[in-house]
């Protein structure tokens, strides 16, 4: 059965010769890098350095130019010389591949859990080669809530399962209340957040007159759902101004606060805020306040009105034309000189502002995208139905842009999370701030690469979930249209 | 009349509300400086500076002016600007290639790497590089050289220093080299418009471009010479290398992180641009009897750029945006040595903040009316 062999042309007649004699070297090559790597044997050890060296990877070339056999009939071998080992030059460099996972696997492994040591609470227990995650351990509050009293951080918690909660209302809405949800979530939502990010997480003084009447807003209009349409007109030209009535006078009345019975909670400045939730905050209110302000200049720039479209252009240009982190200098040295003397402003709420701004501008260029993408004939279809310019961008164009522009939006809001570490420009730590803090502690020296590497899987996590969630917006809305 | 009111009406309010705002602002600031007995007025910027910077490509030390410290700055920020972009568009190119591969390990391969990189904050990977990856570097007493030249410490790359003489003419040589491959290119497409014929510019280009410089250093009386750095001790455990050109690690980890990062979303913008020319383009050129080189070089590449170059500009000005995060690891850029120290030291908070924005805008504004002439050359020329 055995005819010639042509060592040179590996060919189907031969194809087990081939095949034995190919895997065998090709396995014989993996061997000898993994006892190199995992248990340190050199097997080749009596040759040359050089070609002890190169000996696996000449090795597994020669295997895999045996076994790269066209049309085998297995479809296995197919599918591998198809998927690795279609030429020399790719035989190569799945090898190298290869090679490298093999390689690094053991050093990263030993760093990350066998050489590691997770137990105790001080440093001392960190004497082995790998990684010290008791630092983590250690300063985990730290890096979650900054220099946040540890016996308040509950009130962080608490708001932040709220606020989930209260998000996820959209997912279990009935239809009866989904028209509502857009109103919800653009009005409603973000006024609870901000309630609860300011009296609940700042604490401090709990009522003063504005927020009597966001709340009668917000309580009436909730009850407002369930009133019938008949009452309607009535119910929302008296129940506002009684319940805030009601809620000043009668429930939470000033004496009430003077006598300290509703002093609330404690203040907390908020140069304390910090860690991952001071992320979460920041990246969630200039998420709120980027987008209306990108959609006006978004409308603006494609206005008929050349003043006001040279003024979007203006606007959105100079934004994009400069780092975030000079725009954050300006919120923290210039700024101030801009505003009346006795007029002060939280540096977080500066630093809001700033990055607002600065994202409203990317917000507005996405969105002009998808406006620029529209159909002239839906433009001229609504006009032609006696739409007015608010009306036909409110109905017609706006959500059909939108919905083009979501994976856009989304990408936008990535690199908006990614932004927030530059807040150490005005002094705000947020978690990489208060790694370089923990980092520069006498008793932590040394342990840098810990804390970053810590950090940089929490932000992969955050940011590989959101990236995927928006590639799954964009292949839903993909259908509709 | 009432058509020309609904104009005009809404560009009014827009105007005087913008003109407002300013004005607000204008005034405020003119009372605060008044109060705090700040003048407004770029003088300052020829007054001596009195601060020294680290790492500076031209002269420059405490007594030369504010503006000479801009300068610094600004030339620092081209520097890493230029060599990340180099490198990131060489990885961009090489990953984005690398995740159209039939070859399924190196597929993933290039994938992992965009999904990593992508994903973690610029700064943060900075701080990782500089503050964790390169001070596990040797010492420079303890480091090995490289190739017996390089030397990678602690304190920063040392690698030897060029030292030439008659230079010019060695410009002059290169300079030559370009201006002719660039005649002998337009000869040889007017050849094969007139007469078809082909002649290997390619072959011809690479043997000027090394033939005249090896010309200039064979009769031209050009010398290179090479310093290698060397080890001196200044004190008993104080060692430091001397000659040569040194690399601060500030400078190396920026350029690292920021050329990992963006490499990222241009390999991203090359990949959308190779999958985004039809598969009918390729196999129709294959079919009038091109060869797999050329189908690339002249029906592939020429559209797939089309789509590239704009989405890539943006990531250069992203980029070149970028690297004024140096300040967060001192490497001496426009932003930490102007709106950083030189700030600090005058307190014009206006003048220089608005300056160092203005620099950035010139900056991004360039690149892109750079980006789009060339893109402008590339685009299709509809008749």
């Amino acid at each position: 059965m055995m005819s010639k062999i042509n060592f040179l042309k590996p060919d189907k007649r031969n194809l087990n010769t081939f095949l034995y004699l190919g895997f065998s070297l090709f396995f014989i090559s993996l061997l000898d890098v993994s006892l190199n790597s995992f248990f340190r044997v050199n097997l080749t050890g009596f040759l040359p350095n050089f070609l002890s060296f190169l000996l696996p990877l000449i090795l597994g070339f020669v295997g895999l130019y045996f076994i790269r056999i066209e049309f085998s009939g297995i479809n296995k071998l197919d599918l591998l010389n198809k998927h690795i080992n279609t030429n020399n030059f790719n035989a190569v460099l799945s090898l190298l591949i290869i090679f490298v996972i093999i390689k690094s696997i053991p050093p990263i492994l030993s760093w990350f859990v066998v050489d590691a040591s997770f137990a105790g609470d001080s440093k001392d227990v960190c004497t082995g080669t790998g990684a010290c995650w008791t630092y983590i351990k250690v300063w985990m509050r730290r890096f979650m809530y900054g220099m946040y009293p540890n016996a308040e951080q509950w009130r962080i918690n608490l708001s932040f399962i709220a606020l989930v909660l209260l998000g996820s209302v959209g997912y279990f809405a009935t239809d009866k209340f989904k028209k509502y949800l857009t109103l919800y979530y653009v009005v409603i939502y973000p006024l609870i957040a901000f309630l609860f990010i300011f009296f609940f997480i700042s604490g401090g003084p709990v009522f003063f007159d504005f927020s009597y009447g966001i709340i009668a807003a917000i309580l009436s209009i909730i009850i407002g759902f369930f009133i019938p349409n008949k009452f309607k007109f009535y119910y929302f030209l008296l129940v506002p101004i009684a319940l805030y009535i009601v809620l000043k006078y009668f429930i939470f009345y000033e004496e009430m606060i003077e006598l300290g019975k509703l002093d609330g909670l404690n203040w907390v400045e908020t140069g304390a805020w910090g860690g991952l939730s001071l992320t979460f905050i920041i990246s969630f209110f200039c998420l709120i306040f980027c987008f209306p302000i990108g959609m006006a200049f978004a409308l603006g720039r494609r206005s008929g009105y050349p003043l006001i479209r040279y003024i979007s252009i203006g606007f959105i240009e100079f934004w994009r034309g400069v780092p975030l982190i000079t725009v954050l200098f300006m919120s923290a040295v210039m700024f101030p000189m801009f505003l009346p003397e006795d007029f002060f402003i939280d540096k977080l709420v500066r630093a809001i502002i700033a990055i607002s701004l600065f994202e409203a501008a990317y917000v507005a260029e996405v969105i002009r995208g998808g406006l620029q993408a529209l159909p002239r004939g839906q433009y001229e279809a609504a006009k032609s139905l006696g739409m007015g310019y608010w009306k036909m961008h409110i109905f017609v164009i706006l959500p059909q842009a939108l919905k083009l522009v979501i994976p856009g939006i989304a990408n936008t809001f990535l690199a908006l999370v990614k932004d927030t570490p530059l807040i150490f420009v005005v002094g705000l730590l947020e978690i990489v701030g208060m790694l370089n803090l923990a980092k520069t502690n006498p008793e932590w020296l040394g342990f840098a690469m810990e804390g970053y590497v810590f950090a940089a899987i929490i932000f992969w996590i955050i940011c590989y979930a959101m990236s995927k969630y928006s590639y799954n917006l964009e292949q839903k809305y993909k259908t509709d249209r | 009349m009432n058509f020309k009111l609904k104009d005009i009406v809404p560009q009014l309010i827009t105007v005087i509300a913008v003109v407002l705002i300013f004005g607000f602002f204008t005034y405020n600031a003119q009372i605060n400086m008044e109060n705090r007995g700040i003048d407004f007025g770029y003088g300052f910027l020829s007054q001596e500076s009195s601060f020294d910077v680290q790492f500076s490509l031209i002269e420059y030390d405490g007594s030369h002016s504010y503006f000479r410290a801009y300068l610094v700055g600004l030339l620092n920020t081209i520097l890493v600007s230029v060599i990340g972009i180099i490198i990131a568009t060489i990885l961009g190119v090489v990953v984005g290639v690398a995740r159209l591969s039939p070859n399924y390990l190196i597929n993933k391969f290039a994938a992992f790497y965009v999904e990593f990189f992508r994903n973690i904050p610029l700064l943060l990977q900075i701080f990782f590089w500089y503050f964790a990856a390169l001070r596990a570097l040797p010492l420079p007493q303890d480091a090995e050289a490289m190739f017996g030249v390089f030397f990678l410490t602690i304190k920063g790359l040392y690698v030897p220093a060029f030292i030439w003489e008659n230079f010019n003419i060695f410009f002059y040589s290169i300079v030559a080299a370009i201006i002719a491959i660039i005649l002998i290119r337009a000869h040889a497409k007017k050849v094969q418009a007139n007469q078809g014929k082909q002649i290997p510019v390619f072959l011809i280009s690479l043997g000027l471009i090394f033939a005249l410089p090896i010309l200039s250093f064979l009769i031209g009386g050009v010398r290179l010479s090479f310093e290698i750095p060397v080890l001196k001790q200044l004190a008993t455990t104080s060692f430091i290398y001397e000659g040569g050109v040194s690399l601060p690690p500030e400078l190396i980890a920026l350029t690292l992180s920021l050329s990992l990062y963006t490499a990222t979303f241009i390999a991203e913008c090359v990949r959308a641009g190779i999958q985004g020319v039809g598969k009918g383009q390729k196999e129709a050129a294959a079919s009038i009897g091109l060869t797999p080189n050329q189908v690339l070089k002249l029906v592939i590449m020429p559209q797939a750029l089309r789509i590239i170059i704009p989405p890539t500009t943006n990531q250069y000005l992203n980029l070149t945006k970028n690297s004024s995060l140096a300040a967060a690891i001192a490497y001496p850029d426009l932003v930490l040595v102007f709106a950083g120290t030189a700030l600090m030291q005058t307190g014009k908070a206006i003048e220089i903040v608005s300056i160092t924005m203005f620099t950035y805008l010139t900056l991004s504004i360039s690149i892109s009316i750079l980006m789009n002439w060339y893109n402008k050359r590339i685009a299709i020329q509809e008749k």
